[in-house]
Order: structure tokens, then C-alpha cells, then sequence
């Protein structure tokens, strides 16, 4: 056997890099253009469309709705589906079947239908107002995410590790944070940014929940592509990217990204 | 800091499922008792519900005089090692071993120093700032028993240590396991489902079957007066044949089987009742080619080499049984012969029923 990767394998890989990098690389190329319409390759280079995006007022707020719903939204998922995971980790045996499949129902529910039921419930309904009706509509989006990821994670965690912690005189409570949550710690992280960016890039359910006033930058671009031909759409697109790969790097630095290694 | 265990007619379940039936079992200070028997016997349960991690549906727990039913597992003070060593695999060996201290208030430098003078000890002293990962399956053990040692709790428990182990770490772990409880004088409560290693390492075994204890008592009894049929075919009396009392005089008795008659002196088996089973191993059952011999009439079967001796599977009107022959005259499938029971190696079990 040589060490050297077969040919084929190293051209579909660079296929594959391809396929995925080229749509990026267009989309970049867009933003950075000086026209007044999507071209590429840009003609002129220009950073105005990336200004444009600041003076349009819509985008500015809906930055901030994004990021503030993307961040609470993740926080509360983070919060029920952690214990959520750990009780159906723990419990296997205990707790009945349907009890698991019950937190993955929103990713098994089409969005769109999953969107409209929010809609009838929650703003139709129940009166709940615009910003909390998004707030819970992508925490139920993200919460499957969240607690498939974290149950993951503690699928491989030794729970007779846990009973050692308990026998040596560690209160259950403080097991739990000191033991526990530090060796599915790759795992919370993973689902800390899966469920940050999917609520981040969500159209379906957030299209059925902005309303007058607030509205999510993905539906904000939508909107905006309707009216306008203009490159902002492409820098709004690299702007949303970097948000992304922001998050990752802000986890990275703070948590570190070892589950990646994993 | 030694102090005796005790089991009150303990009983547990599963939901509906009994997995314990009245257990009372009682460990004195220092000793080492195995709880030996089969997966399904009750052992692990037992083991756990000392622990605190079931409760019992009756019945109380005490340690030292502290009743330990309805106490928290984190309040009870139990040292516990675990068949997969469970040490925490993002804490390094030095802060496994400190953490039941850090738990109980110590101080760093305090910790720090048990802890480290635990390792050595444990001859561990040069991997203190490993993490658990980098560790053989007998370092992992050792660390663990570090652990469970160092914060000196009343009680000390094994659940299955040593089953991960290859063969001969197995019994060199046994026996620093042994040299340790000794040295601390700690009670000690290990489960297995190994005899040996049961009969070995424990001042008494108690050898469980179906959630009941069978039979309690030193290694030596049990190996060579078990209580009960069950216990005699645990500890390899694979031959039990029943018999009936002819005759007694005085300390003789006469009892008889399909086609032999058994002389037996009272005196070597305590009383006879008047229907008993006959148990023994296969040593115990004597192959003679000698037609006139007073033994069971058997036909061999099939025959197997053990190295010491050959093994021979013999019909007899009494059933099936197993009995040892020597290695120079190995005999021939179909060979009539007469198993003559050898009563230094026999032992007699209460007819089945009758107790």
C-alpha cells in the first residue's frame, strides 16, 4: 500500500472543494463589483454596496433582530434541550421511546407547515407579539438540533463515571456541571453553532412570523431581491458568510473546536 | 475506621420484576466478602443498592451502626471501583485520585499530598500528570483504586474490577487488591462471577442465584460442603445422584442406588438423612475395570484428554455422569465399568424437596 492518496480520489476531492467554493467565490466577486447590477467577474472594484447595506435602515434592524433572536433562541434551546439530552441519556431504560422522537418532531415537520402552525398558534392566536413569536418559533427550530447533537455526545459518555463522582461525595447537581458537562463539551459547542447558524439562515419559519416593523435579515434579502437588482443583495450574502465563520471563530477561540477533531 | 455491613431481608425490584428476595447478609469489620454467582443473580443489584444508586423495596442497610437505607449515594461514604475504572477522563491521575478530598474540604497542598502519596502506594507516582486516556487497562484500575481508597471511606466496594483485565494482569491485581484491604483493614464488598478469583481474594463468599443468597460461608466450606445442589454444581460437583438409607449401625450407614449399595460412616458427613444426594466431582468418582468392584455400573462415552487425567461421560442407571480416569490406562468408548465413589471427596445434600 503507498502513502500516496489515488489520483481519482485527489481529483474528485478537488471537484467536490470545487463545487462548494465556486458559488462563494462568485458571490464575493459580485459584492465587490462597482456596477449597479449582480455581474461577475466584477467590473471595477468597490466596496460601496457593502456601505449601501448600513444606509439601508432595513437591514441595519434586521441585522440585530437576527443576531439577537439566532443568540437567545440558541441560549433557551441550549437550556432545555442540555437537561433534555442528558434525561434521555440517563433514563434510556426508564423513559418510554415516543418521549425522544418527541424532540425531533419540528425537524420531521415541514418547515413551511411547521412556520404556518406557529403563525396560526402563536401570532393569530394567541395574540404573542412579533419579536417572542420569532424568539419561540426558532427555539423550536433549533431544539432538535440541540438535543440530537448533546444526546450524541452522551450516547458515548460512561455513566457509572457520573456514579464514581456521586460515591467519592459529589452532590448530584454539582456532578452534573463538574463531571458531566465538561466531557460533552465538543458536543454542546456543536450544537451551540448548528443551532446559531440554522436560526441565523432560517427562511421558512421566520417567514411566517416577521411582521410589521421586525424581520430577520434572510427574509429582509428576500424582500429586497424583489425590488432591486443591485450587488447588495451578494455583500449582505458575504456579510451573513463572515457572521457565520465569526461564530465559529469566537467559539473556537473561547471553547476551542476539538469536537471537529473528534 | 472499620466497621461491619449489614444486610436486613433486603428486597428490590425492577418495576414489576423481583430482583431480590429477602437478602440478609452481614459483613464484619475488615472482612472481605465476594457476592458470587451468575449475570441476572442479583449481585450488581446488591452492590448497588449499598451504593445507594437503587433502594430497596424493603428491608434497611447499616454500616457501623449508621442506617444507610434512605441516605443519599453521596452522603454514604463508599469507596467504589468500577468494572470499566470510570475515572474522569478530562481530570489527570493526580485529580482523580484528590477529587473525593476536594469533595470532603481538603485544602490543595493537603490533597496533593494524600493524593501523591496514594499513587505511590499504588506505584503510580511517575504518571500523576497523565490524563486517564494515556493509561494501560491495570494502570486504569490502579488509579481507581487510588481513588476510592485515599478519601479512607468505612466501606469499600468492587464491581467486577478485574473483567477487563488479560488473564495474568487478572491475578497479580487480585492479589494487590487483597494486600491493600488487608493493609487498610477496610470492609470490603466484591462482586464477581469468577470462582476463582471469588474464592480466592474473599474471607467469605456469599453465591447468589435468581435475587437469593445460597449459600454464605468461607471459601473452604463452600468448596467442600456446599449447602445445596445449586451451590455443589457452582463449585464443580458436577455428579449428584440419589440414594436411600438400607441400614444403620451406629456411625455406619448403608444406603443404595440404581444397582450399589454405598457404605458411608456417619462420622465424615455429620448426620444422613434417610434420602440424600450423593454429590461429587469427577475425581471423586473412581473408573474400575474390576467387574466385582462395589460402584455404580456405568458405560463410558465419550473421552476427553485434561492433561492431569482423562475424563470420561459414563451412562448409569443413576443418569449421566462425569468421572475421572487415570492417564495410563486410558479405556475405550462402550468399556463396562464400576464408579466407585471415593467418600474423602464426596459430599451429602439434603434430598431436593425435602428441606
Amino acid at each position: 500500500m503507498s502513502d500516496r492518496p489515488h489520483p481519482i480520489l485527489v481529483g474528485v476531492a478537488a471537484l467536490v472543494y470545487l463545487f462548494l467554493m465556486v458559488p462563494l467565490v462568485i458571490v464575493v466577486g459580485a459584492a465587490l463589483s462597482d456596477t449597479t447590477y449582480l455581474t461577475f467577474p466584477p467590473k471595477g472594484l468597490s466596496l460601496r454596496w457593502f456601505e449601501n447595506i448600513f444606509e439601508i435602515s432595513a437591514f441595519r434592524r434586521t441585522i440585530v433582530t437576527s443576531l439577537q433572536i439566532a443568540f437567545l433562541g440558541t441560549l433557551i434551546a441550549l437550556l432545555i434541550g442540555i437537561p433534555a439530552a442528558y434525561a434521555l441519556n440517563r433514563f434510556r431504560v426508564e423513559l418510554p421511546n415516543w418521549l425522544g422522537t418527541l424532540f425531533v418532531l419540528p425537524i420531521l415537520v415541514p418547515e413551511i407547515v411547521f412556520g404556518f402552525a406557529l403563525l396560526k398558534s402563536l401570532t393569530a392566536g394567541a395574540g404573542v407579539p412579533i419579536f417572542a413569536a420569532l424568539l419561540i418559533g426558532h427555539t423550536l427550530l433549533v431544539l432538535p438540533y440541540v438535543v440530537r447533537v448533546i444526546s450524541a455526545s452522551l450516547a458515548s459518555f460512561d455513566f457509572s463515571i457520573e456514579e464514581a463522582a456521586i460515591s467519592l461525595g459529589s452532590a448530584p447537581v454539582k456532578t452534573f456541571f463538574t463531571i458531566v458537562l465538561p466531557n460533552v463539551r465538543a458536543g454542546v459547542i456543536a450544537a451551540f453553532i448548528l443551532a446559531f447558524i440554522t436560526s441565523l439562515n432560517d427562511v421558512s419559519v421566520s417567514l411566517f412570523l416577521t411582521g410589521p416593523g421586525i424581520s430577520t435579515l434572510p427574509i429582509q434579502i428576500l424582500a429586497h431581491v424583489e425590488q432591486f437588482f443591485d450587488p447588495t443583495v451578494a455583500s449582505v450574502s458575504v456579510l451573513l458568510m463572515f457572521l457565520t465563520v465569526a461564530v465559529m471563530a469566537v467559539v473556537e477561540r473561547t471553547l476551542g473546536l476539538t469536537f471537529l477533531a473528534k | 475506621m472499620t466497621q461491619p455491613l449489614d444486610l436486613q431481608s433486603i428486597s428490590a425490584h425492577y418495576g414489576t420484576t423481583k430482583v431480590l428476595e429477602d437478602l440478609s447478609l452481614s459483613v464484619q469489620a475488615g472482612e472481605l466478602v465476594s457476592l458470587l454467582g451468575a449475570s441476572g443473580c442479583g449481585k450488581t443489584t446488591t452492590l448497588r443498592l449499598i451504593a445507594g444508586f437503587l433502594s430497596p423495596t424493603t428491608g434497611s442497610i447499616t454500616l457501623g451502626g449508621r442506617d444507610l437505607t434512605r441516605l443519599p449515594p453521596h452522603k454514604r461514604d463508599i469507596g467504589l471501583v468500577f468494572q470499566n475504572y470510570a475515572l474522569f477522563p478530562h481530570l489527570s491521575v493526580l485529580d482523580n485520585v484528590a477529587f473525593g478530598l476536594k469533595q470532603r474540604g481538603l485544602g490543595s497542598t493537603e490533597r496533593r499530598k494524600r493524593a501523591m502519596g496514594m499513587l505511590e502506594r499504588v506505584g503510580l507516582t511517575p504518571l500523576a500528570d497523565r490524563s486517564p486516556g494515556a493509561l494501560s487497562g491495570g494502570q486504569k484500575q490502579r488509579v481507581a483504586l487510588a481513588r476510592a481508597l485515599v478519601i479512607e471511606p468505612p466501606l469499600l466496594m468492587f464491581d467486577e474490577p478485574l473483567s477487563n483485565l488479560d488473564a495474568k494482569l487478572r491475578v497479580d491485581m487480585r492479589v494487590e487488591i487483597r494486600q491493600l484491604q488487608r493493609a487498610n483493614g477496610t470492609t470490603s464488598v466484591y462482586v464477581t462471577h469468577d470462582q476463582e478469583e471469588a474464592f480466592s481474594i474473599s474471607d467469605r463468599v456469599a453465591i447468589m442465584n435468581a435475587g437469593r443468597l445460597m449459600q454464605f460461608d468461607r471459601p473452604e466450606v463452600l468448596y467442600r460442603r456446599p449447602a445445596n445442589t445449586f451451590v455443589a454444581r457452582f463449585v464443580g460437583f458436577e455428579n449428584i445422584i440419589p440414594f436411600k438409607v438400607t441400614a444403620r449401625d451406629g456411625a455406619a450407614v448403608a444406603a443404595e442406588t440404581a444397582g450399589m449399595t454405598l457404605h458411608l460412616s456417619q462420622a465424615g458427613f455429620g448426620s444422613i438423612p434417610d434420602s440424600f444426594l450423593l454429590a461429587t466431582r469427577p475425581d471423586g468418582l473412581a473408573v474400575s475395570t474390576d467387574p466385582d468392584a462395589e460402584g455404580l455400573p456405568a458405560q463410558l462415552g465419550l473421552r476427553t484428554y485434561l492433561g492431569r487425567a482423562y475424563q470420561y461421560q459414563c451412562e448409569t442407571p443413576a443418569g449421566r455422569v462425569v468421572a475421572n480416569g487415570s492417564l495410563t490406562t486410558p479405556l475405550e468408548a462402550g468399556t463396562r465399568v464400576k464408579l466407585v465413589p471415593v467418600p474423602e471427596q464426596c459430599t451429602i445434600l439434603p434430598a431436593e424437596g425435602a428441606h
